[in-house]
């Protein structure tokens, strides 16, 4: 759609259905998809707990969205980070978090997983590099 | 009559559940609610302030609330209870007073 393609970077640092923030992000992700950029990720501080498994929203009324995450690979966003030290003061490792699957369409090469855990030396380069930065 | 104080923030966002704890006096009750159910978890940054708390105020946290995060009562600090939106009822009913920390 554009021939310009900049380094896009979705923050995320609010916690889930406490506020719209976390849904929010997600849809500016997916909408945000048709314009080709080159998109990454970044969960750090409350943001980690958007990723944890076996969301259950059925006493609170509503719409879970955790699935949503896991179909990412889809819109070609290979880039996912977790900032270790906000999972770490919350008592989480990555074992808490779902695995986000991706294949390219055209080598047919697979990741299981393509949510890495950074540490924030790594997660402070990743936002330097970014050129667009949407902050949730 | 002794108060029922809510937080409904992350401890990790705000410092309503510090401040609540701060000026909760002794007997009454704090339930957790929404993304203040976090500070019930075991393993984090909050997890002692949290259990010396619970030396002195009594510790609620709404069951829904963690399963929509993800958690179960398994990772819930040992003390406090968890309970469904009937008991948030009761409690309010039985406290007479409800103090929201927001």
């Amino acid at each position: 759609m554009s021939e310009i393609v900049k380094k896009f970077m979705y923050l995320n640092r609010k916690a889930p259905y406490g506020t719209i923030y976390a849904w929010e992000s997600l849809e500016v992700v997916l909408i945000g998809a048709a314009f080709d950029q080159e998109v990454s990720l970044m969960f750090v501080d409350d943001g980690v707990y958007q990723l944890t498994k076996g969301q259950d929203t059925s006493g609170i009324g509503m719409k879970n969205f955790s699935p949503t995450y896991r179909t990412l690979g889809d819109y070609e966003v290979k880039n996912i980070y977790v900032d270790r030290a906000s999972l770490e003061a919350r008592g989480l490792t990555q074992d808490d978090l779902v695995a986000i699957a991706w294949e390219d369409f055209e080598t047919e090469e697979e990741v299981e997983n393509i949510v890495e855990v950074i540490d924030s030396d790594r997660a402070r380069e990743l936002m330097e590099e970014s050129e667009v930065v949407f902050s949730f | 009559m002794s108060v029922l104080h809510t937080v409904n923030k992350s401890p990790f966002e705000r410092n309503s559940l510090d401040s609540c704890l701060k000026f909760a006096q002794a007997g009454s009750a704090v339930l957790l609610i929404e993304d203040g159910v976090y500070a019930a978890l075991t393993g984090t940054s909050v997890e002692e302030r949290v259990k010396e708390a619970l030396g002195s105020v009594k510790i609620y946290v709404l069951g829904p609330d963690l399963s929509a995060r993800g958690f179960s009562d398994q990772r819930v600090i040992s003390g406090i209870s968890v309970v469904d939106y009937a008991t948030f009822v009761d409690l309010s009913a039985e406290h007479g007073k409800v103090q929201a920390w927001l």
